[in-house]
């Protein structure tokens, strides 16, 4: 067959770039196949590995330590604490100065653009200057055309939360003249190019412009955050300029979509795909696949309408979840598409959910089940395939959102999993 | 539920149901399942090219399925602001639940031209010129050389500008002394015979009126791995057509094409088009906006030329063991072609080729999208959105382009005066004897 490749990845999220990265370390020709744009863009860019566990009250301290409190068949316990440290440090070594966080084992806490606080083992250097356990004084800035975020509700949330520091909150108007419902782009772009915008009369650089609204109302702050729209391919020129300007640290919170973190990390991990090697082709979704006896030869892509195959020694399956779409499910069942692997599943559907909306739903928990070698299992806990392996998002057992480990599960499971597809090579 | 009333024969219980079934008798085509689909995620407003430098442009979003929901009241005109969509589409590409958004674009800017612009209008006139390119290069190219000339007088261009509303900035493209399928004629049709490998060509204009070279280039290639190469008549992709929003036109060039093409696909043909935009529409927007027998058939069977090698043969192992001079190339994926999934192909190919340097100049858009840069009042943000394309070709290695799309090659020359060249010539010096 003419495209051929020893490792095939379906993905392109953090666990399909991880898990493409990771068997590329071990020499493999990898082939990285993404249907449509990353969901990293809705992302807020955060790695977080364990925020909350079972038997620790409030957020955890040490997600490592945490890790004997999870049940049974949890990723984390299949796969045990080197599996976490080896993605990590896949993701330190493609992400480089861009985030912070690799010195500890420790959570650190940041606060997210709805005034909470969170804990999170990785983030981006430029959320770094709004750590909760930095006591510096805070200015949180909102802008009036973005009804996401308000400065002085965030300000207040913070104070209430009980914060070892002062915390002010301000909303501004953004200089230049932009529409009232105007995209967060426009704004992200303007700072990225500095171009010049009307100030008070005056033509200004747009980060001079900016920062000369915010200084009236600077008072004893330290540092000073903002949504996280500072640019775009120029974010670290933007952030330094505005701190020279105001004389003070700046630093930003990670927003809804689009979420300029999640773009920002979704740019470095497919620069780091390229520098390793890795072939890329996007566009077009994998339908299906062909095997003899319980080896898969070859996946289908489906490139308009015509199904063509893209054959592979070693596969791993890193489709997303059920907003990634790599578990569907309609009023008949729930199943992964690509493979047909075994969902474990309620037949009822009513026994999908729960009536509490913070319960424990089951559905958080739907994905495939894998063993220690993250091969996806049948309903008797044998391996599908020989050759395929499950990561991220598509694997069951955990329920992510709850505990806030959405981001560790994709880099343990993509580190296991293209680690062992490279070694099967 | 919706809020759509539900008919007598509607069963809500029924086992399955299709959103369809609750509008029983509309026969147009139903846009409500990707409508519904939209969770409003923004992922195509933040890939859009043109509202990214124009403010007054609302987005994909809503010229999708917002648009299409407003529409459901009764006397709701079409916004005028869909005809500064570019029809890039983009948003498709972005799009995390595969909502049809250059399908609701299509329909509705259709709809807006035939129910809402003036006829007589500069700017429908200009327009239905520049969405018939076809008609007038063919006249054009009966006299290549006068023609050249004339189009490229600065004055008739600031006539141009004037009465129909073209940039004089623009230089016309110069037509060809002989086009391809002239040349194709006096070479005496197909070298090659075979009864299993076989394919059709859809050249599109460009590359007949424009660059036979291009044309000229897949045949050798194609003739040079075996295959019985056939070039049937053929109408305008409807590319042009459909970002002008005149369907009418673009379903009387596609009735051609598929006339022409369906049979030939019976006995064992597949079509190859060499431009990005001319596969786009056969393989995509003919089957979603058109429904006409053996259209589907088309759809899929088409490929882009280095798609189908890629396929069918052992494209990589024949340009590993090729060599050419040195040569070093600014590569720039046509948006067209990375809704296709071919955006990185030509990259990944040629890094491997013996004495050639590419480099991908980033994934922005070059900012003509066809006929959107021909357009006086949209030049200076076409210029806007290509900066960037500009940018990085001037600080790659190369100083010729390339790129499979035949309106960003001019706008890659437009913008940086380099030489364009589109990856089959490079494919027929590598591999061509």
């Amino acid at each position: 067959m003419a495209i051929h490749e020893d490792v095939l990845v379906i993905g392109g999220g953090i666990a399909g770039t991880t898990a493409a990265l990771a068997a590329a370390e071990t020499g493999a020709q990898v082939r990285l196949v993404t249907h449509k744009k990353s969901t990293l863009r809705q992302a807020s860019g955060l790695i977080d590995v364990l925020g909350y566990a079972p038997d620790v009250d409030g957020p955890v301290s040490d997600p490592f330590a945490a890790i004997e409190s999870l049940p049974e068949g949890h990723p984390y316990q299949l796969l045990g604490e080197t599996a976490i440290r080896g993605g990590l440090t896949v993701f330190d070594e493609a992400v480089g100065e861009a985030y912070e966080g690799s010195h500890t084992d420790t959570n650190a806490l940041l606060t997210t653009s709805g005034g909470a606080i969170k804990p999170t083992s990785r983030y981006p250097t430029s959320t770094a200057a709004g750590l909760v356990s930095d006591d510096r004084a805070m200015l949180i800035v909102g802008f009036r055309s973005l009804t996401d975020f308000d400065g002085e509700l965030v300000a207040d949330h913070l104070a209430a939360a009980g914060v070892p520091f002062s915390v002010d909150g301000v909303e501004i108007e953004v200089p230049g003249s932009y529409r009232a419902d105007s995209r967060v782009t426009r704004i992200a772009n303007a700072l990225d190019l500095n171009k010049d915008l009307d100030y008070e009369g005056r033509a200004l650089p747009a980060r001079e412009a900016f920062a000369e609204v915010i200084k009236p109302h600077l008072g004893d702050a330290d540092r000073v955050g903002l949504p996280a729209v500072l640019g775009d391919d120029h974010a670290d020129e933007v952030r330094a300029d505005l701190e020279r300007h105001l004389g003070a640290a700046v630093f930003e919170l990670p927003m809804g979509p689009p979420s300029y973190p999640g773009l920002r990390l979704e740019d470095i991990l497919f620069d780091a795909l390229d520098e390793a090697g890795v072939r890329l082709s996007d566009g077009n979704p994998a339908v299906g696949y062909e095997a003899d006896g319980d080896a898969i030869d070859a996946i289908i892509v489906d490139q308009m309408n015509k199904e063509v195959p893209y054959s592979a020694e070693q596969v791993v399956l890193a489709t997303g979840g059920l907003v990634g779409k790599g578990i569907d499910s309609d009023r008949e069942g729930v199943r992964e598409p690509v493979f047909d692997c075994h969902v474990p599943h309620p037949d009822d559907r009513y026994d999908w959910f729960v009536d509490d909306a913070f319960g424990e739903h089951p559905f958080a928990k739907f994905g495939v089940q894998i063993d220690e070698a993250c091969k996806p299992l049948d309903g008797d806990g044998v391996p599908e395939f020989s050759n395929l392996r499950a990561a991220g998002g598509v694997v069951g057992g955990v329920d992510r959102t709850a505990e806030k480990s959405k981001s560790g599960v994709s880099l343990a499971t993509g580190y296991v999993a293209g680690t062992a597809a490279g070694e099967a090579i | 539920m919706s809020d759509a009333e539900s008919p007598s024969d509607f069963d809500p219980t029924a086992q399955s149901f299709e959103p369809v079934q609750v509008f029983p008798n509309n026969e147009d085509m139903d846009l409500r399942p990707g409508a519904d689909n939209c969770y409003k995620c923004t992922a195509c407003d933040t890939s859009c090219p043109v509202a990214e430098v124009d403010e007054d442009f609302p987005g994909p979003k809503f010229q999708g399925p917002e648009q299409w929901r407003l529409k459901r009241k009764e006397d709701q005109a079409v916004d005028d602001s869909i005809m500064s969509c570019s029809n890039c589409m983009r948003c498709d590409n972005a799009c995390p639940s595969s909502v049809p958004l250059s399908q609701m674009h299509n329909t509705a800017r259709g709809e807006y031209v035939s129910e809402e612009m003036n006829k007589l209008s500069q700017e429908y006139i200009r327009n239905r010129i520049l969405a018939n390119y076809r008609f007038f290069a063919k006249i054009g190219s009966k006299v290549p050389r006068l023609s050249s000339a004339i189009m490229g007088n600065r004055l008739v261009r600031e006539i141009n500008e004037r009465i129909l509303g073209l940039p004089a900035e623009r230089e016309f493209p110069a037509f060809a002394t002989e086009t391809f399928r002239e040349w194709w004629s006096n070479r005496g049709g197909p070298k090659v015979r075979s009864e299993d490998k076989r394919v059709a060509y859809f050249h599109g204009c460009y590359s007949n009126f424009n660059t036979p070279e291009v044309g000229k280039a897949m045949v050798r290639v194609f003739e040079s791995f075996g295959y019985e190469v056939v070039v049937p008549k053929q109408g305008c992709s409807g590319t042009p057509m459909f970002a002008n929003g005149m369907l009418d036109d673009a379903k009387r060039e596609a009735g051609i094409t598929v006339e022409n093409f369906s049979g030939l696909i019976d006995e064992g043909y597949d079509v190859i088009a060499s431009c990005t935009s001319c596969s786009m529409s056969l393989k995509q927007e003919y089957p979603e906006l058109f429904s006409m027998d053996g259209i589907e058939d088309l759809s899929a069977h088409t490929y882009e030329a280095m798609e189908y090698l890629r396929i069918h043969e052992d494209l990589h192992s024949a340009i590993e063991d090729a060599s050419v001079d040195e040569q070093a190339y600014a590569y720039h994926a046509p948006c067209h072609a990375r809704n296709q999934g071919l955006d990185r192909q030509a990259v990944e190919l040629f890094r491997d080729l013996d004495g050639v340097i590419i480099e991908d100049v980033g994934d922005s858009c070059s900012g003509i999208s066809g006929t959107y840069g021909w357009k006086k009042e949209k030049y200076e943000n076409s210029m806007k959105i290509g900066e960037e394309m500009f940018d990085h070709m001037e600080h790659a290695t190369g100083d010729v382009g390339m790129t499979e799309c035949p309106t960003c090659s001019m706008q890659m020359e437009h913008g940086t005066g380099y030489d364009i060249k589109h990856p089959l010539q490079l494919l027929e010096e590598a591999l061509v004897q």
